[in-house]
């Protein structure tokens, strides 16, 4: 329960597809990608059942990073019904990232 | 109420947690927005770590900082702290993480919230950031394998990158308005000695420019000669200095809680002291700060020995 979704080139369409989803790109050797980490555990755990919280290894998915033009991690998605609404590139708080989740849900 | 806040959880605030803690102080609560680990964490590399010889990504480097600082009960307070106050001889820490405003009070704080990369004001700059304009080499330049990228700026952390930068990128053209380097002599030299690593000097950029997937070119002036030119990169990376993380001390009628200079930097003595009695601050934030991870670390084992006698005598 509340565990963030791992997103592969395999499952990003149908995750994302219904619903609010945020999606973070984010790399293993990315220092304020690893500072957002808990960040996103918590989210997971509060919108447990409201919102897909997921994560994209950009090291491991470099196709999802290029489709998304992703040049600089981390860069956080927020989508409803498959498309994106809005963004975020850099680290964050999490009190930003719970305002936009609210506002789109 | 708790006895001390640190704001901040980089190399400061993670040893005055260490040392408040390990010195009898009970409640200690360290205030950082994500994991621990500070500015640091962006570097590719520290090599110049007293004790430690073998050369670490900044991220490898603060792993062990976590276990060792929390093992004497500091605890974590994931939260944004948007202002500290005095009220009497009580602060207030005005906080937020995530369900709207809180209030802790504390009987002392250490402000170790460090800085953050300075940005460069270029035409451009703000249009494409995070699309072609980054101050993380360690962060982006996965994105930029084989490609010729461009370096802006001409102290350590800029050299120190380009060289990192070698690695993924075909060609790194190191831009810096003057002929000269305010970075160590030795890094220089390595820089120099690398073959991919075009220098660009005298030279400024006019203006970063792009399309809509990012990117594509920057214009650059030479200095001597005041010709322009456009140089075709994907990506700048722009290492130009820091500014201090001081806005948790602005109040809210404009001023600042303790006595800073010109830069926002927080005035202390040598011991940390501020111009506020029971608030300290630690590492990068402070007035003179050297920006090195020992310095910090040493500031912030001097700004928790101080909260110790403080409390004693005061609380």
């Amino acid at each position: 329960m509340g565990q963030y979704i791992e997103l592969r080139q395999d499952n990003f369409k149908e995750v994302t597809q219904n619903g609010i989803s945020l999606v973070d790109f984010w790399a293993p050797w990315c220092g304020p990608c690893r500072m957002l980490a808990p960040v996103i555990d918590e989210l997971a755990e509060e919108f447990a059942g409201r919102a897909n919280i997921c994560k994209v290894n950009t090291d491991e998915e470099e196709a999802l990073g290029a489709e998304f033009g992703i040049r600089s991690i981390p860069t956080i998605l927020f989508m409803k019904n498959g498309e994106i609404v809005d963004q975020i590139i850099g680290a964050t708080t999490k009190a930003v990232l719970s305002d936009k989740l609210n506002a789109l849900l | 109420m708790i006895d001390l806040a640190i704001i901040g959880g980089g190399p400061a605030g993670l040893s005055a947690g260490l040392y408040a803690t390990r010195g009898g102080v009970k409640n200690v609560v360290l205030y950082e927005k994500g994991m621990p680990g500070g500015q640091i964490t962006g570097s590719s590399e520290i090599e110049n770590y007293p004790g430690v010889s073998e050369i670490k990504s900044g991220i490898d480097f603060m792993e062990p900082w976590q276990t060792q600082c929390f093992r004497f009960g500091l605890k974590h307070a994931m939260s944004e702290v948007i202002r500290i106050e005095k009220h009497s001889n009580i602060f207030h820490i005005i906080h937020n993480q995530g369900k709207g405003e809180e209030i802790q009070e504390a009987k002392s704080v250490i402000i170790a919230t460090g800085g953050r990369p300075k940005k460069s004001n270029i035409k451009g700059e703000q249009e494409f950031w995070g699309r072609g304009v980054s101050t993380c080499a360690t962060c982006d330049a996965f994105f930029y394998k084989k490609r010729e990228v461009a370096v802006l700026g001409g102290g350590d952390t800029a050299l120190e990158e380009a060289i990192y930068l070698t690695k993924f990128a075909s060609k790194v053209h190191l831009i810096h308005r003057r002929d000269g380097f305010r970075a160590a002599p030795i890094t220089v030299e390595h820089a120099k000695q690398n073959e991919q690593i075009n220098f660009l000097t005298p030279y400024i950029v006019t203006e970063i420019c792009g399309d809509s997937s990012g990117v594509n070119s920057l214009m650059i002036k030479n200095l001597d000669t005041n010709k322009e030119e456009k140089l075709e990169v994907p990506v700048i990376f722009e290492f130009v200095g820091y500014d201090v993380n001081n806005q948790m001390l602005l109040q809210k009628d404009g001023s600042y809680l303790c006595d800073v200079n010109e830069y926002g930097s927080a005035l202390v003595n040598l011991k940390m002291h501020t111009s506020v009695e029971g608030l300290f601050a630690a590492g990068d934030i402070r007035v003179d700060a050297p920006k090195q991870v020992v310095c910090a670390a040493g500031d912030g084992a001097q700004a928790a020995l101080e909260v110790i006698a403080y409390l004693e005598q005061k609380h």
